[in-house]
C-alpha cells in the first residue's frame, strides 16, 4: 500500500518535474533575445536585458513610468510612445488607446516586450519621477476608516511635485502577504513641503497596500515610494474654481488649498465634499478656516446618508444641486473632481448641465 | 468504439459539437466574441493546441498511466500537460514567427483554462478512442469550438446595431443566442451518434 503511494508520487513527480525542466530550457533558449538598447526621447541610451516588457525594463534602469494596477493591463496609465521596435499592437492594448493616440504610435509599455532596440518618447517630467525612501513621521485617525500618514524622506532627499500629483506607494511584505504591490496615492500635503509629504489612505476590505497601512504600518517604520505621477493639478489660471471631492478624495484638493494659501490668490473658489454621514467628515475645522485665508472660498460638506442621531442641519443628497449656489460665470469656471468613478460620471455631467467647459474639468478617479 | 476516425472527426464538428452539445469552452467563447478576427484567431489556437494535447495526453494515458496503474491521477497529468504544452508552444511561437504570435500567440494563455480541451482529453478516454480517433476528435472538437465562436461573434457584430433590453445586453443575449444555436445543432443529434 505504501509502496503504490510512494509509487505514484514519484512518477508524478517525475513527469511534473520533466515538464519543468522542459520549460526551463525553453525558457533559456527561446526567450533569450540578448541585450537590447533602449533609446529615449533621442536623448538617452539605457541597455538592458531583453524578454522583459518594456515597463519593468525602464523601471530597473530607474526610470518609472506610472503604473496603477502595476503591469497587468488593466489601469491603461503606463503609456508611451514607440516610434521604434515594439512590434504590432495587442489587442490586450486597443482598449486603452484613443484613435489620436493609435495613430501616434502610444503604447501600454506593459504590454510592449523587450525583444530588439527600441526608441521610445516619454514626457521630461518622467526624468524627475524617482525611488524615495522615507520614515513614517506621523500617523492620524481622521475617521473609523482614513488615515493621514506623514512620510519623512530619508538623508535630506527632496521631493518636487504639482499641487495635486500622486505617489505610487511600495508595501513592504506583512503577515502572511509576502508579495509586495505598489498603490496610487494622491499627496495631500503641500508642495512647498519638500522634505516630507503626506498621504490620506481609506482602509477597503481586503486591500493588501490599505490593510497594511492601516493594521501594520507604525510610527519609523521604513518604506519606498515612486513619484511624482499624473496631469491632475492645479492649473495657474483665473478662472472660477469648483473642488468636488468625496471620502480619501479630500488628499489632492487639501494639497491644492494649502498650495494657493502660500502663494495666495482672490480666484473665486467652492469646495464640495461629499460624505455618507457624519462620522465619515474629517478635516473640517481645518477646511472652514480656509474661508477666513481667501478672499472668496467656501467649504460645502454634503451627507447622502446621515443618520438621525448626526443631528445634521446642512445640506443632503448628493453634490450636484448645490453648485448652483456658488455659480458664477460658468464659462470661466473650472473644477477639479477626486472621488468614485461614479461621483465622478455624475458631477462631470452636473457641471456640463449648468455650462462649465467640459475641457476645463479635471479629475482624478479612483476606479 | 468501432467508428470511423473519419467520421468522428465530422461528428465532432457537427453532430456532437463540443460546445453547442456539451457546453463546455463557455468562459472565453463569450468573452472573445465580439469581434469575429479575435474569435477566428482563438478558434484556430483552440483547434491547433486540441489537436496536440490530445495526442500527447492519449500517449501519456497509455504508455505512463496504465502501466504505471495511476489512472485515477489523469485529471492532473492532463492538465500539467496541457499547461506546459501551451506554455511552450507560446514560447516557441512568439520566437520563430512573431506574426503568428501576434494573431494566434496571445490568446494561448486563454486555452490552458479552456475547459473544452481538458474535456475532449476525458472523452477521448471515457470513450476508449485509439490514437487515430483521438486526433480526429481533437481536431473535428477544435472545428467545432472554432464555428460556434464564429457564429456568435457574426450574429453579435450584427446585434450591435440593434436595440436590446438593457437587461439583456451582453452576456444575457449572448447566452440566448447559444442556446438557441445549440437547439438547433440538436437536429444534428441522430445522425451519427458517437457515445
Amino acid at each position: 500500500m505504501l509502496a503504490t503511494i510512494f509509487k505514484d508520487i514519484a512518477v508524478l513527480t517525475a513527469l511534473s518535474g520533466l515538464l519543468a525542466v522542459i520549460l526551463v530550457l525553453a525558457e533559456r533558449i527561446f526567450n533569450n533575445y540578448g541585450q537590447c538598447k533602449i533609446g529615449i526621447n533621442g536623448k538617452r541610451e539605457i541597455e538592458v536585458k531583453g524578454g522583459n516588457n518594456l515597463l519593468a525594463s525602464l523601471g530597473e534602469k530607474q526610470i518609472f513610468l506610472p503604473s496603477a494596477c502595476g503591469g497587468r493591463g488593466s489601469c491603461g496609465a503606463c503609456k508611451c510612445k514607440v516610434t521604434q521596435g515594439g512590434g504590432p499592437l495587442l489587442p490586450t492594448e486597443k482598449p486603452f488607446l484613443s484613435q489620436a493616440e493609435l495613430a501616434d504610435g502610444i503604447r501600454l509599455s506593459c504590454q510592449v516586450k523587450v525583444k530588439s532596440d527600441l526608441a521610445i518618447q516619454i514626457p521630461d517630467s518622467i526624468f524627475n519621477i524617482r525611488k524615495f525612501a522615507a520614515t513614517v513621521a506621523e500617523i492620524v485617525d481622521y475617521t473609523y476608516d482614513i488615515k493621514g500618514i506623514t512620510f519623512k524622506l530619508i538623508s535630506g532627499e527632496t521631493v518636487d511635485f504639482k499641487a495635486g500629483q500622486y505617489v505610487q506607494l511600495l508595501t513592504e511584505p506583512y503577515a502572511k502577504m509576502k508579495q509586495r504591490v505598489s498603490r496610487a496615492y494622491s499627496i495631500s500635503s503641500k508642495p512647498e513641503d519638500r522634505d516630507s509629504l503626506q498621504l490620506i489612505i481609506r482602509l477597503v476590505p481586503e486591500g493588501i497596500c490599505t490593510t497594511w497601512v492601516h493594521n501594520y504600518l507604525k510610527v519609523g517604520d521604513k518604506v519606498s515610494f515612486t513619484g511624482p505621477y499624473g496631469d491632475f493639478y492645479l492649473r495657474d489660471t483665473q478662472a472660477d474654481i469648483f473642488f468636488v471631492a468625496g471620502g480619501s478624495g479630500k488628499a489632492p484638493i487639501k494639497s491644492m488649498l494649502e498650495h494657493l494659501q502660500v502663494v495666495g490668490t482672490t480666484r473665486r473658489m467652492s469646495y464640495f465634499f461629499g460624505a455618507r454621514g457624519l462620522r465619515d467628515l474629517y478635516l473640517t475645522e481645518e477646511m472652514f478656516s480656509f474661508e477666513k485665508v481667501f478672499s472668496d472660498f467656501s467649504y460645502i460638506p454634503v451627507l447622502s446618508h446621515a443618520a438621525p442621531e448626526d443631528n445634521w442641519t446642512g445640506r443632503t443628497g448628493y453634490v450636484m444641486p448645490y453648485f448652483q449656489e456658488r455659480l458664477r460665470d460658468p464659462a470661466n469656471s473650472e473644477a477639479y473632481l477626486c472621488g468614485s468613478p461614479g461621483m465622478i460620471d455624475a458631477v462631470i455631467k452636473g457641471l456640463t448641465a449648468l455650462g462649465v467647459p467640459k475641457d476645463k474639468i479635471y479629475f482624478d478617479s479612483f476606479g | 468504439m468501432g467508428i470511423s476516425a473519419f467520421l468522428l472527426f465530422w461528428a465532432a464538428i457537427f453532430t456532437s459539437n463540443i460546445l453547442l452539445t456539451n457546453f463546455l469552452g463557455m468562459c472565453s467563447y463569450l468573452s472573445v466574441s465580439k469581434e469575429v478576427g479575435s474569435s477566428l484567431g482563438l478558434g484556430v489556437a483552440v483547434t491547433f493546441v486540441l489537436v496536440f494535447t490530445t495526442a500527447l495526453n492519449w500517449l501519456a494515458y497509455q504508455y505512463l498511466l496504465v502501466p504505471f496503474n495511476i489512472v485515477y491521477l489523469e485529471y492532473i497529468v492532463f492538465i500539467i500537460v496541457i499547461a506546459a504544452f501551451v506554455q511552450l508552444l507560446e514560447l516557441i511561437v512568439e520566437r520563430y514567427a512573431p506574426a503568428l504570435y501576434y494573431t494566434l500567440g496571445i490568446f494561448l494563455p486563454l486555452i490552458t483554462v479552456n475547459c473544452a480541451i481538458f474535456g475532449v482529453s476525458l472523452f477521448m478516454v471515457i470513450r476508449n478512442y485509439n490514437f487515430l480517433q483521438s486526433i480526429a476528435f481533437g481536431a473535428g472538437s477544435g472545428l467545432g469550438w472554432l464555428l460556434a465562436i464564429l457564429m456568435l461573434a457574426g450574429i453579435r457584430a450584427k446585434l450591435k446595431e440593434k436595440l436590446i433590453p438593457a437587461g439583456l445586453r451582453g452576456a444575457g443575449i449572448s447566452l440566448i443566442i447559444t442556446g438557441i444555436m445549440a437547439l438547433a445543432f440538436i437536429g444534428f443529434s441522430g445522425i451519427a451518434p458517437i457515445q
